[in-house]
């Protein structure tokens, strides 16, 4: 196959950014879209000029490193897939492909295609997790999940944290993302004792980070590479609701000791 | 002369972890803040070390390469992590697992070490559950178990065919929650460039921030690389894209001993390659030996549609030879036998280099919806990779270098020969023996980081001592001038081949004379050719764009730039190693019927090369491996 490629050129943050126009030839139709850009930045270099760059690692569709515009649509076209397990057979011989990054204030352009994610941990510090120290935990046959509980969690948590669903949105909203924790959390009985506190912190820590709201155009679910549901952000909107409805917290004065 | 001590401690097999923790030296709960520890790398094995670390109150800096320790390729392990809880009722116990493990790596590894990794495994457990990953459960609410290759019991915990993803989400939120709490100093996009000792003591690092390219040194009371392996020394593996040999290297070059280099595990179960531009393997998970059963053709350049093969004429040759593990025989004997019918003829597949993973039994006798259900996004990412649906048709298999059970040497303690430089997980050679089983690697990674780490570590401190160490030492500023060196010099070979090209020729040369298949003939042959390679590397690799800057080319140059010293270091080892074991089979060395033939009377030992320059013969030290408690005898599956 041959290809005609748009792609983002961006030297630094700083940088102004713009399309060039690149040809990618004899692409097989069994090449993934990753591997496609391999072989035209290996074109680039023996022309002595700069590859371009790109975001990637695992190459399974697990990682979520990868984030690549394609044609519009965050990871491509094909459902449920990121774009290194998108493959060359699902475009047409000839066609023009317009490659951008990840668009959204919260994500910054480091370099041509990578965009800066480190929003996304800050949300997770603020209070993406169950507070347990290593060692001392109960057996885990101790504290029996019902089978429908724990595929629940398991569906949210199969988030794989790439962005999509922030880059697909016209509010660049986190929603699906942060639901996503919130929701696997919320799921579980482990994740009842900081319920309410976890979600508030990692809507705050959103906002705070620059991402938008959800206004219910789904656009998120549609693009995610791990079909993630939206039911999580109406799990995610009651949670916090909730969470706010309950009378605050004394703080605790510590031991007497 | 290094003098390898293992630690090991006397007494009983059951009592030897007990005994020892209680003989560490402790650190006073008020003292931990005082000491400063460095980990890099931040997959299961560095995660969960850094969070448990940070918990105790020790002061943690982490680095990683990715762009947030959520994404270390631990995160692509699929089928399961093994644990001895006996849930099921079939006799499993801490004992078995620990036997299976020893008799699985063909007896190469260290008895107390797989000991008390089989002991913390179940500990592991309810670790994570309490961090809620959702492990997947029965209709009762309790866990439910797989068996997996090499294993007679169900004793795998999985989450769906994602158990490294959530093992791996689990203790990135254990590490978030330290980072939020400002116990842990988080560095991604952050590649360690060499280790920097002080009066012989590993005490900080050189790094370059791969954003910006500024160079900076890191000092510590102790240095934890949990870096994992090397297997894209072969250019195609299952790893991802940027795994590398380079901490371990570099830490090598400093003294550090190398164990096991030539024990490299080939997966079983991959998609088999489709054409030269292929960047990467992909491995599907190893438990679909559970329901998915191995054939290839009976005549040799058999091309029918496998649906129009009959039963009579097909060879499900796994069942045939090892009719007790049958599908489930361990990754070595898997991957090997796959091979012995693919050089017979009989592979499948447009390159034949394939065998069938065929469901359609399985799918007659519980239904699409149970597979659908038990390996679901398998089936997907195998449709998705090869436009070919498993459901329908059997999927095509073949072997593909995955893990590396050699790695740095270390001790009881997980420290290497240089005092206060620990090794943790993939990076360390010490529990796999010559052939890891399978859900062995998540178990080892979590035991080192949640479980043996942080009270080993301890000891060291509470021996040496807390010491603020200045980076503007002279140890640090040489390391960082040869550094900044070594990055000038790659970028001025302006040469005319791309880092791809000779990565990919470099690999080439590995799989032929050092992958699943070994012997003299080709290893010497591999040893002549690399040091050209090397020399070629040096005088034509092309490498564009300047330091300090983002620069993905200069990055890969420095990790290829190792493989391509490692690869000879390798090579050394499996020609050193007149045996066949586990993963490293030297074609000279097998029973009659074609195993994997152990010369325990001179092999019997961990191989630990010392660095002593590029090129040079590195130095051979030798750890003799004892069996107390297991009798070494010939592995059979049969």
């Amino acid at each position: 196959m041959n290809l005609t490629l748009k792609v983002w050129r961006q030297k630094d943050r700083h940088a102004q950014g713009r399309i060039e126009t690149y040809q990618a030839k004899d692409i097989s139709p069994d090449t993934s879209f990753l591997e496609m850009l391999d072989l035209v930045n290996e074109d680039l270099i023996k022309q002595g000029l700069e590859p371009i760059a790109f975001d990637h690692d695992c190459r399974e569709g697990i990682c979520g490193t990868c984030s690549l515009t394609i044609n519009g649509i965050p990871h491509g076209k094909e459902k449920g897939t990121t774009s290194c397990q998108l493959h060359m057979r699902h475009f047409q011989d000839g066609e023009t492909i317009y490659i951008e990054p990840w668009r959204a204030k919260a994500f910054p352009v480091v370099k041509d295609l990578i965009v800066d994610r480190s929003a996304f941990d800050k949300i997770m510090q603020a209070g993406g997790f169950i507070s347990v120290n290593t060692g001392g935990t109960p057996d885990a046959n101790a504290l029996p999940v019902a089978k429908d509980a724990a595929e629940q969690a398991m569906d949210a948590a199969a988030c794989i944290g790439c962005g999509a669903c922030v880059a697909a949105c016209k509010n660049a909203s986190a929603m699906l993302f942060v639901s996503a924790k919130v929701g696997q959390f919320a799921s579980l009985p482990q994740g009842q004792a900081e319920r309410e506190r976890r979600v508030l912190a990692m809507v705050n820590a959103m906002d705070e980070a620059g991402f938008g709201n959800c206004t219910n155009y789904y656009e998120c679910e549609a693009v995610c590479p791990k079909e993630i549901s939206v039911k999580f952000i109406a799990m995610m909107n009651r949670e916090y609701m909730r969470a706010l409805r309950k009378p605050p917290r004394t703080k605790s004065a510590g031991g007497t000791g | 002369m290094t003098t390898l001590d293992a630690k090991t401690p006397s007494g009983p097999l059951e009592k030897k972890w007990d005994k020892h923790k209680f003989d560490l030296k402790l650190v006073n709960p008020a003292n931990k803040r005082k000491y400063s520890v460095i980990v890099v790398g931040t997959g299961l094995a560095g995660g969960s070390a850094a969070a448990s670390l940070a918990e105790l109150g020790y002061k943690v800096t982490a680095f990683c390469y990715q762009d947030s320790p959520r994404r270390a390729h631990s995160i692509a392990a699929q089928g399961g992590i093994n644990a001895a809880k006996n849930y099921q009722n079939d006799g499993d116990s801490v004992f078995r697992l620990f036997y299976d493990t020893v008799k699985g790596g063909d007896f190469r590894a260290r008895e107390a070490n797989v000991y008390r990794l089989a002991e913390v495994s179940a500990n592991i457990i309810d670790q994570c559950v309490a961090q809620g990953v959702p492990f997947a459960r029965e209709y009762g609410g309790l866990l439910a178990n797989r068996s997996f290759g090499g294993a007679q019991v169900s004793r795998t915990f999985y989450a769906r065919g994602q158990t490294g993803q959530q093992l791996l989400l689990g203790c990135y939120s254990a590490l978030s929650r330290q980072i939020g709490l400002g116990n842990v100093k988080m560095y991604p996009r952050t590649e360690m460039l060499d280790l920097v000792l002080v009066d012989g003591h590993a005490k900080g690092i050189v790094v370059r921030d791969m954003e910006t390219g500024k160079v900076s040194s890191h000092s510590a009371d102790a240095v934890v690389l949990a870096t994992g392996g090397y297997s894209n020394v072969f250019f195609l593996s299952t790893n991802a894209t940027g795994c590398n040999v380079m901490a371990i290297y570099r830490a090598y070059k400093r003294g550090a001993l190398f164990a096991n280099p030539c024990f490299t595990q080939i997966h079983p179960t991959c998609i088999p390659v489709a054409g030269e531009h292929q960047s990467k393997l992909t491995l599907m998970s190893e438990s679909l030996r559970n329901d998915g059963r191995i054939w290839v053709p009976m005549a040799k350049g058999d091309k029918r549609a496998p649906g129009d093969i009959p039963e009579a004429e097909r060879d499900y040759y796994l069942e045939r030879k090892y009719p007790s593990y049958g599908n489930l025989a361990p990754r070595d004997i898997a991957s090997r036998a796959a091979k012995e019918v693919c050089d017979e003829g009989r592979g499948v597949g447009e390159s034949g280099l394939g065998v069938y993973l065929d469901f359609s039994e399985s799918i007659g006798r519980l239904g699409e919806a149970t597979i659908a259900d038990r390996y679901g996004n398998l089936f997907q990412m195998y449709e998705r990779i090869t436009g070919e649906n498993p459901y329908k048709a059997p999927m095509r298999i073949f072997p593909a270098p995955h893990y590396t059970m050699g790695g740095l040497w270390v001790d009881y303690n997980l420290m290497s020969n240089v005092p206060g430089l620990f090794v943790i997980g993939e990076a360390n050679f010490s529990d796999h023996g010559a052939n890891r089983l399978g859900a062995s690697a998540l178990m080892q990674g979590l035991a080192d980081g949640y479980f043996i780490l942080p009270y080993t570590i301890g000891d060291y401190f509470a021996r040496t001592g807390a010491k603020k160490i200045p980076t503007d030492r002279p140890e640090f500023k040489q390391a960082e001038a040869e550094v900044d060196q070594k990055t000038k010099k790659l970028l001025a070979i302006k040469g005319k081949k791309t880092l791809m090209e000779l990565h990919r020729e470099l690999g080439k040369v590995m799989w032929e004379y050092c992958g699943m298949a070994r012997n003299e003939t080709g290893l010497k042959k591999a040893l002549e050719l690399i040091p050209g390679m090397r020399e070629e590397f040096w005088k034509n690799a092309c490498v564009l764009g300047g330091g300090e800057e983002l620069n993905q080319s200069l990055e890969r140059a420095g990790r290829v730039a190792d493989f391509f010293e490692f690869a000879e270091l390798m090579c050394k080892d499996a020609l050193m190693r007149n045996e066949s074991c586990g993963g490293h089979f030297r074609t000279e060395y097998q029973t009659s019927d074609g195993e994997a033939a152990r010369d325990d009377d001179n092999y019997m030992y961990v191989s630990c090369w010392e660095y002593a320059g590029v090129g040079k013969e590195p130095n051979l030290h030798k750890e003799p491996l004892t069996f107390e408690f297991v009798q070494p005898g010939q592995r059979s599956y049969k």
